[in-house]
């Protein structure tokens, strides 16, 4: 079957009215989530992934396309109203929108920002749809040498490539990798690193760290670092129509920030954030008055903000056609899916069509409700920005440690008579480690990415080492491999060049400790 | 390293060798664990053990890759933290595991929240700690009764029926 008629018969699936309504529950809670000052996209999918334990695979996964892309929209009015964006991804566009803002332009901003993010959002959902089908066909061919040649590619772009050092880069994976070893090795049944300890022979969960690493460990950094910022929420005043020449200024960088963002999400080259500071320098090279950067250009808003968002539907490219994750944010959807045994990949296309195609349709109907949703509703999302900090971060604790509970609420230890969960404890633990990476400028994502991946990459190396009866020569013995190792010995490589010629400020820019 | 000091002046960060030192002891105790497992000898080659030892490998070079910049202070400067908040929300989070088996879901979260909110300045406690259970009350309500997760219960839980 085509692509259309695939893509045709999910958005059947997806427009069944049941779905309609998991589908506007998704969008509404992820904007509402996204929205709160210090929840990126990543933690938004983390703490809501509990709203869909009890729903059926298909229901689920289309909530949670929602909650993804309604994350994504809700950081950008966080970050245009208020100059502490929620998430990386966003710093950009708080960069031109904020200026938009105090001058009273936020309406504008915002329209371009939900109208951009709309645009980009569509034609990289249709790009997904497109390009997925001949991803799957390739990697079909794949050996296990293959893919473990793709997942070391995998890890040095996640950790290593961009932010300002490749050796933080490498250890915040590390860790991720040896978490990951933690429990029951499924082909011989052995336990590794449990110390005896029941609830670890299934592993560390991911949302746990998740949770832990952003919600708690983000709570403890802000509450303890002593330039508490001042932050000043501006009201949107004025018509949050855009003029005629804000619309002609607005399309072009819409379509570029596509162009640049569906690759770099789709490449595995990185996060959204990569891809939104690329767009902002490409349209302030093209801007026809390049004075207006800085101080509020409509271009600085409207690129970086399509590019975000395309960026997003990017990366579920490889997440969907390979079961690579490449942002902690893919790395949680990744184990929404294995909530339901369902394991993201080539086979999952082949032997569970229905579901996927459903899946990509819901993004696309996620996107119009969105457009819908966004600027009628600015008034209660700026609503939500007013929530005093206090509140704000324990209210945030209170969900964090809810969805922990209900993932795994097992009261399963004991000491001097009291029974506690375990899960909790893992929680605090991470959320203390997830405090000292910020303080020490580890980046975030690569322990989670690592945590996930890790397992899933010893797995093919055991195979291929099995196919090869332990010959290690398997590993670089197909072409695809030798491409995508060396694809990844540039990508160490060629940044750590740049920062010992003092190009680093660039790359640290980039650095990705959101999604 | 206090904010501001500049990396010129060669002292080594404390903290940073503290982080090496750290990441040393996690690679041994990989090591130690992973040798202590039985593998059938049909294993041995590609067993469980491979990929441990690796990581291990990994994080001792890494070990010494930390202690190499910490010896050249080459860590971002970074301000001095305040730990009395942080302690308020670290004990907030050992009081909710502690009280949940007993007190149920909203006095212990209720507990976490009342916490957590003095952390960042806001109080009294016997303002906040009400807010939080009541808070933390609809919150159980919406997601044991709405979302069927199954949340600890305890005596204000067992009013509703």
């Amino acid at each position: 079957m085509d692509t259309f008629a695939l893509l045709a018969q999910g958005l059947m699936a997806a427009m069944a009215p049941m779905n309609l309504v998991y589908a506007l529950i998704g969008v509404t809670l992820g904007t509402a989530v996204g929205v709160l000052p210090g929840i990126g996209p990543a933690l938004t999918v983390a703490l809501l992934l509990p709203v869909t334990y009890r729903l059926d695979p298909a229901g689920s996964l289309i909530m949670f396309a929602g909650i993804y892309y309604g994350g994504m929209y809700g950081g950008s009015t966080t970050s245009i109203l208020l100059n502490t964006p929620g998430e990386s991804a966003s710093i950009v566009t708080a960069l031109e929108g904020n200026k938009m803002a105090r001058k009273g332009r936020g309406g504008p901003a915002l329209a371009t920002a939900a109208i951009g993010s709309f645009v980009a959002g569509l034609l990289a959902t249709l790009g997904l749809a497109f390009i997925a089908p001949w991803v799957v066909k390739f990697a079909l061919s794949f050996g296990p040498a293959d893919y473990f040649a793709l997942m070391v590619l995998a890890f040095i772009t996640v950790s290593a490539a961009f932010g300002d050092s490749a050796l933080r880069g490498i250890t915040a994976l590390f860790i991720g990798l040896g978490l990951g070893i933690i429990g029951i090795d499924l082909q011989t049944g052995q336990a590794r690193l449990a110390f005896g300890v029941p609830d670890l022979f299934d592993g560390i969960e991911v949302t746990t760290l998740a949770v832990a690493l952003f919600a708690i460990g983000e709570t403890l950094k802000i509450a303890s670092s002593p330039s508490q910022l001042k932050e000043e929420i501006l009201a949107v005043k004025g018509s949050v129509w855009m003029t005629v020449e804000d619309w002609k200024r607005s399309w072009v960088p819409w379509l570029r920030g596509t162009a640049i963002g569906f690759p770099i999400g789709a490449m595995p080259a990185g996060g959204a954030d990569v891809a939104s500071f690329l767009s902002y320098s490409a349209e302030r090279s093209f801007a026809k008055k390049p004075e207006e950067f800085g101080h509020g250009a409509i271009e600085g808003v409207a690129g970086p903000e399509a590019a975000n968002n395309a960026s997003a539907a990017g990366t579920l490219v490889p997440l969907l056609t390979l079961g690579l994750p490449t942002t902690a944010t893919a790395a949680i959807m990744l184990a929404g899916f294995q909530q339901f045994g369902l394991q993201p990949g080539p086979l999952l296309f082949a032997n569970n069509a229905p579901l996927v195609w459903s899946l990509i349709a819901s993004l696309l109907i996620a996107n119009f409700m969105l457009l819908v949703l966004n600027l009628p509703l600015i008034g209660l999302w700026v609503k939500l920005l007013t929530i005093p900090k206090p509140w704000l971060y324990a209210g945030i604790l209170t969900f964090a440690t809810l969805g922990t509970l209900g993932a795994n609420g097992a009261m399963s230890m004991q000491v001097f008579g009291i029974r506690f969960s375990f899960e909790l404890v893992l929680l605090l633990a991470f959320g203390i480690l997830g405090y000292a990476l910020r303080r020490f400028s580890y980046p975030i994502a690569p322990v989670v990415v690592g945590l996930i991946l890790g397992p899933m990459a010893e797995q093919q190396l055991r195979r291929a080492l099995a196919i090869s009866q332990g010959d290690p020569g398997i590993l670089i013995g197909s072409p695809v491999a030798i491409v995508l190792y060396s694809v990844a010995i540039l990508a160490l490589v060629l940044p750590m060049i740049m920062r010992m010629r003092g190009k680093g400020g660039a790359l640290a820019q980039l650095a990705s400790d959101e999604d | 390293m206090t904010t501001g000091s500049p990396n010129s002046e060669r002292r080594p960060d404390g903290a940073a060798l503290f982080i090496a030192a750290i990441l040393a002891v996690i690679a041994a105790i990989i090591i130690w664990q992973t040798s202590q497992m039985r593998v059938p000898p049909i294993q041995a080659r590609v067993g469980p053990t491979v990929f441990p030892y690796i990581i291990a490998g990994g994080l001792a070079l890494l070990s010494v890759g930390t202690l190499i910049s910490a010896w050249r202070g080459s860590f971002p400067p970074r301000e001095k933290d305040n730990y009395g908040p942080m302690l308020w929300i670290v004990g907030g989070l050992i009081g909710q595991i502690l009280l949940l088996s007993t007190a149920g879901f909203s006095i212990a979260t209720g507990v976490l929240f009342a916490l957590t909110a003095k952390g960042f300045g806001r109080g009294p406690l016997w303002v906040s700690l009400p807010i939080g259970i009541a808070f933390s009350f609809i919150v159980w309500f919406l997601f044991s009764r709405g979302l069927q997760l199954s949340l600890p219960a305890g005596p204000l839980e067992r009013l509703i029926p």
